[in-house]
């Protein structure tokens, strides 16, 4: 028998990172590889991208860490990592010797640790597994009394710039954007005058939790970021209006990585329709940890349904239609 | 593990062929072909809840009873539920034939002692669930095995009339609740160091409740012996890729690290968790552990 994923032709073109299908785990929801490796080959992944590592070990926040939420879950885990040499050394050499394509996601306290980052990987023996890095932004300034990058176009700016500096012109960066600012098309644009050669939209929501029996937040980091299916809608949104202002040209075109609320085939072609050009599961993951497989399977199969041969010529595709309305 | 064919963990359709009301808690069986197979006492499996479009995304996690990795059904793997919230309240509803997707086994298991040696288990709660099993594979080995099964209620014992009836003759079962409703009145803690003297235990296994690891830990070391406790820390994907169910925890180095209780637990040795971190329901991490300068900045 062969599959959808067979006939269809699903490669993507991401700013010049090729890749076989447009599927990838979501950064922090797959750890760093091996763990998801015991359920399917990561290598069948369009890529894989990795949790974000900054310069120093990081212990993460206290527990809990987490609250289930309807379709959903609030997250607070305070981005535990090894730090960017240990992860070059071991956990990007693993990914390597399994063959897995590689988005690796970076961030820093202050812009130059960013640079700093992306330098460490630049220079590191495994880099060549590196298809793409991907700069998460929504994390705390520092220097600009810990507000989020994401939500302000000219420190989001000197991220992307400072990061484009030390990357080789042929790793495409991709600027992972948050969804609450007030108007998402100008940090946009911002990163993509920066030098972004693609955006990742979108990561968690801001939300919390109050524990009722102890009349208390649920999580210890008292916010976190709210995921899975409960966002979509917002994910969706997001897209639609970064992709409507590239149409209307007014902002550059580049490609939309696509993430929020995927579970199921369906749900990824929402987010293709409204723009996005290759997509992420994150929370799905901890339901069935082959989702991102899984999706990329019902993906091929409801193109295919529809007609399509190609996974690329669905993209943006609402945008297409919504004429038909008038 | 070769880079080539990695070993896959189990993820099935396990259909239930069993379900009963055993005091407060639901004792389920599931077919689960391939789990059953590699299971080892003290791993536990992730069972999603609700059905395909269920609105609780997160796994709940169970420690497994027991297996029979050849049974007329093919390999069964038996848990025991506490209904508590939406997820638990779910599985205990289920009827026979009703399918629910399970993975495992996951985790570290409970380690065997090389040599013979006597052993006390000790389960709090549904903690006693993963234990005769264990106490099963302790005496093939050879090892005396002594049991303490505490609650804070008769109904919220799990095992006791199985814990009698596995003890044949030599080992002994010392039942202890909160009311007195039966056995000895108190905690387990309060009747271990008695039983660790009496069997010249070595190795003290333990499951249930933090702040009953805690205390087992405790007196294991004031009697001498080792303590390996199984942990009971929040979950979202019981596989190792959330980080939720991180805690403190020395490693052979000395070095505390926030770990992973879902792959490098549940089970740990008692001593090298720092139970100092665990208060009013917060983990704290503390000052000394890994990567924790780095989080001062925020
Ligand atoms: C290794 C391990 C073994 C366990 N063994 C058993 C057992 O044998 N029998 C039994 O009845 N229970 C056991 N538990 C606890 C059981 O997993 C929780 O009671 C259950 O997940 C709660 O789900 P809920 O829908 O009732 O609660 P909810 O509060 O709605 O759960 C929401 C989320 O929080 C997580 N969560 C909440 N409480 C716990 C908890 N105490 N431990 C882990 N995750 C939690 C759930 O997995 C879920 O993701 C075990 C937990 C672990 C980690
Ligand atoms: C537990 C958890 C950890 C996450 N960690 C990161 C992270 O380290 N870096 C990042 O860019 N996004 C992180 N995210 C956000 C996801 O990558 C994703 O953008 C978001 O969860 C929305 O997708 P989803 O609904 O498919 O989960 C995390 C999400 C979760 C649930
Ligand atoms: S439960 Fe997800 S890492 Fe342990």
């Amino acid at each position: 028998m062969t599959s959808a994923s067979d006939t269809i032709d699903m490669s993507v073109d991401l700013a010049g990172m090729r890749l076989p299908n447009p599927l990838m785990t979501a950064s922090g929801c797959a750890a760093n590889g091996k763990e998801l490796h015991r359920f399917f080959d990561i290598a069948l992944l369009g890529a894989f991208v990795t949790k974000t590592v900054l310069a120093d070990p990081r212990s993460g926040r206290g527990t809990p860490r987490m609250a289930e939420t309807p379709s959903g879950m609030l997250n607070s885990i305070g981005l535990q990592g090894p730090g960017v040499d240990d992860f070059a050394r071991n956990d990007l050499v693993w990914l390597k010797s399994v063959g897995a394509r590689v988005l690796a996601s970076i961030a820093g306290n202050t812009a130059v640790e960013f640079a700093h980052v992306a330098a460490a990987l630049r220079d590191s023996p495994a880099f060549d597994a590196v298809v793409g890095i991907e700069v998460n932004i929504s994390c705390p300034n520092v220097a600009n009394r810990g507000l989020v990058f994401a939500c302000d176009p000219l420190s989001a700016a000197k991220v992307i710039a400072l990061v484009r500096e030390k990357l080789p012109r042929d790793i495409p960066i991709f600027a992972k954007l948050s969804p609450d600012v007030t108007d998402i098309v100008e940090i946009a644009r911002a990163c993509v005058k920066a030098g972004a050669d693609g955006l990742t939209m979108i990561n968690t929501l801001l939300g919390m939790v109050i524990d009722t029996d102890l009349l208390r937040p649920q999580v210890a980091g008292v916010t976190g970021g709210l995921s899975g299916p409960a966002i979509r809608p917002v994910a969706v949104r997001a897209i639609w209006q970064v992709r409507a202002a590239m149409l209307e040209g007014r902002i550059p075109t580049v490609p939309i990585i696509g993430v929020g609320g995927v579970r199921t085939g369906d749900d990824a072609l929402q987010l293709v329709a409204a723009g996005a050009s290759a997509i992420q599961v994150g929370t799905a993951t901890f339901n069935d940890p082959s989702a991102p497989i899984r999706v990329n399977a019902e993906l091929a199969a409801a193109l295919q349904d529809k007609g399509f041969a190609r996974f690329s010529d669905a993209v943006g595709i609402a945008h297409t239609r919504l004429d038909q309305r008038r | 593990m070769s880079e080539t064919s990695p070993e896959r963990t189990p993820q099935v359709a396990g259909e239930l062929i069993a379900t009963r009301r055993v005091g407060a808690y639901h004792h389920l069986t599931f077919v689960a072909p391939g789990v059953a197979e590699l299971a080892k006492p003290g791993q536990f499996v992730a069972v999603a809840v609700g059905g395909d479009t269920s609105a609780n995304l997160l796994r709940r996690c169970f420690s497994i009873h027991k297996v029979s990795p050849s049974g007329t059904y093919g390999g069964t793997v038996d848990v025991v539920v506490a209904a508590r919230g939406p997820g638990t309240r779910w599985l205990a509803g289920l009827s026979a034939h009703d399918e629910v997707n399970i993975i495992g086994p996951l985790g570290r298991p409970f380690p065997l002692p090389k040599e013979a040696v006597a052993c006390v288990l000790v389960g709090g709660g549904y903690g006693s669930a993963p234990l005769f099993w264990l106490a099963a594979a302790l005496r093939e080995r050879g090892c005396h095995v002594e049991m303490i099964l505490g609650a804070a209620t008769e109904d919220r014992l799990f095992g006791v009339i199985e814990a009698r009836r596995a003890s044949r003759g030599t080992d002994g079962v010392t039942v202890t609740t909160d009311d007195g409703s039966m056995g000895v009145k108190g905690w387990v803690s309060d009747v271990l160091p008695e039983v660790i003297r009496r069997s010249h235990a070595e190795v003290v296994y333990g499951c249930g409740p933090m702040a009953m690891l805690r205390s087992i830990t405790d007196v294991a070391a004031a009697e001498g012996a080792v303590a390996q406790v199984a942990v009971e820390e929040s979950m979202a994907c019981g596989i190792g890729v959330c980080m939720t169910c991180v805690m403190p925890v020395v490693g052979a180095d000395g070095q505390t690290r926030m770990v992973r209780s879902c792959v490098d637990g549940p089970v740990f040795r008692g001593d090298r968790v720092r139970w100092d971190a665990f208060e009013s329901g917060w983990g704290r991490v503390p000052d000394d552990a890994y990567g924790a300068a780095a989080m001062r900045g925020h």
